[in-house]
């Protein structure tokens, strides 16, 4: 165990725990609070990848402007704010589907490399690194990305227009 | 005898005297009522037409040789072959003229009789059909023919004794006849088909089986039955003991009815059939003959002391018909000799005896009344019909020269040849005949008149065919006689012409009974005695009154039996046990149905349904997946990744 | 350095735990969120290989996912918000028209 994976552990145990409490939180600007902390871990995790770019686009994306997205839509529709069940009838199906679904992963996983594995010896990821394949290689998906993200911005606006012709 | 090839002349035409009628019938059927005088026309036309031709015939047989016939094939039966045409000898040409002869009398009279009734038209139609049948027995040389027109004259004789069925005793008297002849018809039937058979089902002429039962093939015995078969038709046709109590109540039938069919006719069809198949009869075993002689003289004797006590006029002709037409058979029972003096009667006899019955009908057209005690001394206000009666009377009666005197003569003469108890009994009856027939003529032409009303004679068109038959009672007589060469026998004779004699003891024995018959008539009745002595004669006048107390017998004996029991029981076999298996199976199939029907319900539809049922259960737990939940329609989807993630994987 | 089964197990422990709030949630804007964390938990894998595989190709696609994540979000929230407008309610229980 190195000192990396003794940071990496700190970080995933933190994530972990707090994703839990995300989809179990009775009150929904909590849930919304642990999914910063979420995403904040996961951003972490990736500078500990040395995937520089991507962990602050992450940083920045994400807990800056995703969850506020959330939160305006939280306040907008009136959730309830309060201890009341936010959850459905579907709860024990759904804890036995997410545990499959863990568990076949693991199984996958542990398939592939086995319990250990091979070390990440993290190489690539700096700003430049990713600008050059990114403008070189796949430039066509993002244009059809930005493109994406036109169409997501006009479709948000038309879909909320309030509907009041004279 | 045997037929040479088709004759000469008008004797190869016998054949449309019989079809004219039946012509003139389908006429007036479709036309009569639009024609005027309502159809009479068709009729008088075609019998007249057919009476010229008739004599036509009878000419030309004359002058051409033998007997002669022609057919056509009609229909086969296995080896049978029945064929349809005529015979024609002298027999044939004689009926032809007398059948037809006396049919034109009748269908003119009738116009004046029949005037204003109510079936005017319907009456010349069934008229001519009969003339029509009885044309084609007359012609017919096979069996089969001569059985249809037999048949088809029975049914005529039933509509027309019928004719007035309105009233009860009409039709109960036409039922009378036509079951009383049915009964003889049986036997008949089988007569026929015994003689069938004996020429090994190969044919049905007349010819041929006349020539079969004389040759060795056939045995005695089937003869002998086949000819007292054929007898039975005889008697039931031809009014003989047992079975003649249906012409007496055939007089319910209008006048011309009775004239033609009742006397001149059909029931001579009978004595017809015996002579035409005489052959039989000879081969048979003798006993046949005598049985036949033995019915003829009961009937012959019997009818005549019934005549003696009727008051209905036309029941005193009814009898004699009975009894001359008995004396007729007696006759046949002799032999050939009696053959052919019995045929030489039945000429003679249907002009006397139609001539009577029309004279009669004019009586009772002017009285109202069919009762002689209702008549009396009509003699000075109907002349014409007193004058041809009064001939007609003494013809029946056998008075010189007239036409009765010689054919009754003839009879005489062939019983005095070895039979000495026939002759015996036709002397006795010839005595009581002329008693009755003066009675008749004394209480219905003399002495005051009795009955009310106004007789006034009848008109030409019916006193027209009493002169004519009159005329013809005067002087086919000489035709048979000896005095004049008898040239009837010429014609009519079985195997060979037999030499007409006069024979003087016979003469002498039979004027003298007519004689006397007619004196102790004339005595009796001359001051019309009030009440009739033939009433007075103690229990031989209610024994002969109640017609010997025949018609009660068969009444109790055999008609009440048959349909009390009999009937019934067949009745009560019918709705049990033909209508219990009838109805049975009904129900059993209703049951089946029933069966079917829930087996259909339950079973079938039961799958049918039970099919949509699983359908629409399976649907209805399918439905769940539907819930319109996406985030269970997710979890299917995250189950079914996941397990094809393993899958495909690690398999 | 970080053994790479413990990074796949932490990604495979965000993803099930998203798929667990995809599913047990009521809310919408919940349901919305836990699809957030599933895309996580598949930027962590892609990131992952990438420095596995030494390519950087897995880390423009990690960006490429965020770009629709975020594009998504914003669709699925405006939806979101008309289906509030027009029921009253984002409890996606309650809004099963589509229901047999």
């Amino acid at each position: 165990m190195t000192g990396q994976e003794y940071a990496f552990a700190v970080l995933a145990l933190v994530g972990t725990v707090s994703a839990i409490r995300l989809v179990t939180a009775k009150n929904v600007v909590h849930a919304a609070l642990y999914l910063v902390v979420t995403l904040s871990v996961v951003g972490g995790v990736y500078l500990l990848l040395a995937a520089e770019f991507v962990g602050w686009v992450q940083i920045l994306i994400y807990v800056g402007a995703i969850v506020i997205l959330f939160l305006f839509g939280l306040m907008l529709t009136r959730a309830p704010i309060g201890r009341e069940a936010l959850d459905n009838q579907q709860r024990g199906i759904a804890f036995l589907i997410g545990l499959g679904v863990l568990g076949g992963l693991v199984f996958l996983i542990q398939g592939a490399f086995s319990w250990s594995g091979p070390r990440l010896r993290p190489s690539v990821g700096t700003t430049a690194e990713l600008g050059q394949s990114l403008f070189r290689q796949w430039v066509l998906p993002f244009e059809a990305v930005s493109f994406l993200l036109l169409a997501a911005l006009i479709g948000a606006v038309v879909l909320s227009r309030r509907d009041d012709r004279p | 005898m045997s037929a040479t090839g088709i004759g000469p002349g008008f004797t190869r035409l016998a054949w449309v005297v019989a079809v004219l009628p039946l012509v003139s019938a389908a006429l007036t059927l479709f036309f009569g009522k639009r024609t005027p005088g309502r159809g009479w026309i068709y009729g008088v036309t075609a019998v007249g037409a057919g009476f010229v031709l008739s004599l036509l015939v009878l000419w030309h047989f004359v002058q051409g040789g033998g007997a002669t016939s022609s057919s056509v094939s009609w229909f086969t039966i296995g080896p049978l072959h029945v064929e349809a045409g005529q015979f024609v000898d002298g027999l044939t040409a004689i009926m032809l003229i007398v059948v037809t002869g006396i049919s034109l009398a009748v269908h003119v009279y009738s116009i004046g009789y029949m005037q204003g009734d109510v079936r005017f038209t319907w009456f010349y139609v069934v008229l001519s059909v009969f003339t029509a049948a009885m044309l084609d027995v007359v012609i017919a040389d096979n069996l089969i023919q001569l059985l249809v027109g037999w048949e088809v004259m029975g049914l005529c004789s039933y509509l027309l004794i019928g004719h007035w069925w309105e009233e009860r005793i009409n039709s109960n008297a036409a039922i009378k006849a036509f079951i009383t002849t049915r009964i003889g018809d049986v036997p008949f039937m089988f007569g026929i088909f015994v003689l069938i058979a004996a020429t090994g089902f190969h044919s049905a002429s007349i010819q041929q089986v006349g020539e079969l039962v004389g040759g060795a093939d056939v045995s005695r015995g089937l003869v002998s039955v086949a000819a007292l078969l054929l007898f039975g038709g005889t008697i039931g046709k031809s009014a003989q003991f047992p079975l003649h109590v249906w012409l007496p109540d055939a007089m319910q039938g209008p006048t011309p009815v009775s004239a033609l069919i009742h006397a001149a006719t059909m029931v001579a069809a009978g004595v017809y059939l015996v002579g035409r198949l005489y052959s039989v009869f000879l081969h048979a075993a003798p006993e046949v003959l005598r049985f036949v002689g033995v019915i003829g003289g009961i009937t012959m004797f019997g009818a005549a002391l019934l005549a003696l006590v009727q008051d209905d006029i036309k029941r005193v002709l009814a009898y004699s018909t009975v009894s001359q037409l008995a004396y007729m058979v007696t006759a046949m029972s002799v032999g050939p000799p009696g053959r052919d003096a019995a045929f030489f009667h039945l000429f003679t006899h249907a002009f006397f005896k139609a001539l009577l019955f029309l004279g009669a009908g004019c009586l009772i057209h002017a009285v109202h009344s069919n009762n002689m005690s209702e008549m009396g001394g009509l003699w000075r206000r109907m002349p014409v019909t007193f004058w041809t009666f009064a001939f007609g009377s003494a013809a029946l009666a056998g008075v010189p020269p007239l036409a009765g005197f010689w054919s009754k003569d003839e009879l005489l003469v062939a019983a005095s040849k070895g039979h000495a108890v026939v002759f015996t009994l036709m002397l006795v009856t010839a005595l009581v005949t002329a008693f009755y027939t003066t009675r008749m003529v004394m209480q219905t032409f003399f002495g005051p008149y009795r009955g009310h009303g106004e007789p006034h004679e009848a008109p030409a068109v019916m006193t027209g065919p009493l002169v004519a038959l009159a005329f013809g009672t005067i002087t086919v007589g000489f035709l048979g006689a000896a005095v004049t060469g008898g040239v009837f026998f010429k014609w009519v004779f079985f195997e060979a012409p037999e030499p007409v004699t006069f024979v003087l003891w016979v003469v002498t024995l039979s004027i003298l009974a007519a004689g006397l018959g007619i004196l102790a008539g004339w005595y009796v009745y001359r001051d019309q005695p009030e009440p009739d002595p033939a009433f007075q004669l103690g229990w031989l006048s209610s024994l002969l009154v109640n017609k010997f107390y025949l018609d009660e017998v068969y009444m109790h004996g055999i008609v009440l039996p048959v349909r009390d029991r009999a009937s019934a029981a067949v009745v009560w076999f019918d709705r049990n046990v033909i209508d219990g298996v009838v109805n049975g199976t009904a129900r059993l199939t209703k049951d089946l149905a029933l069966g079917t029907d829930v087996f259909d319900r339950t079973v079938v539809d039961g799958a049918v349904n039970g099919v949509a049922q699983t359908a629409g259960f399976t649907g209805g737990l399918l439905r769940y997946l539907q819930s319109g939940n996406v985030q269970r329609y997710a979890a299917f989807l995250f189950v079914g990744v996941l397990v094809l993630a393993i899958v495909i994987t690690r398999v | 350095m970080i053994r790479l089964p413990l990074v796949l197990f932490f990604s495979a422990a965000l993803f099930s735990t998203g798929v667990y709030g995809v599913l047990a949630r009521r809310n919408a804007v919940l349901v919305l969120m836990s699809i957030e964390l599933m895309l996580n938990a598949v930027n962590v894998n892609l990131v992952a290989f990438s420095q596995f595989w030494h390519d950087v190709t897995g880390q423009v696609f990690a960006l490429f996912v965020i770009a629709v994540a975020a594009a998504e979000v914003g669709i699925g929230l405006a939806i979101v918000i008309l289906i509030y407008r027009n029921r009253e309610t984002i409890n996606v229980d309650e809004v099963n028209l589509l229901k047999w």
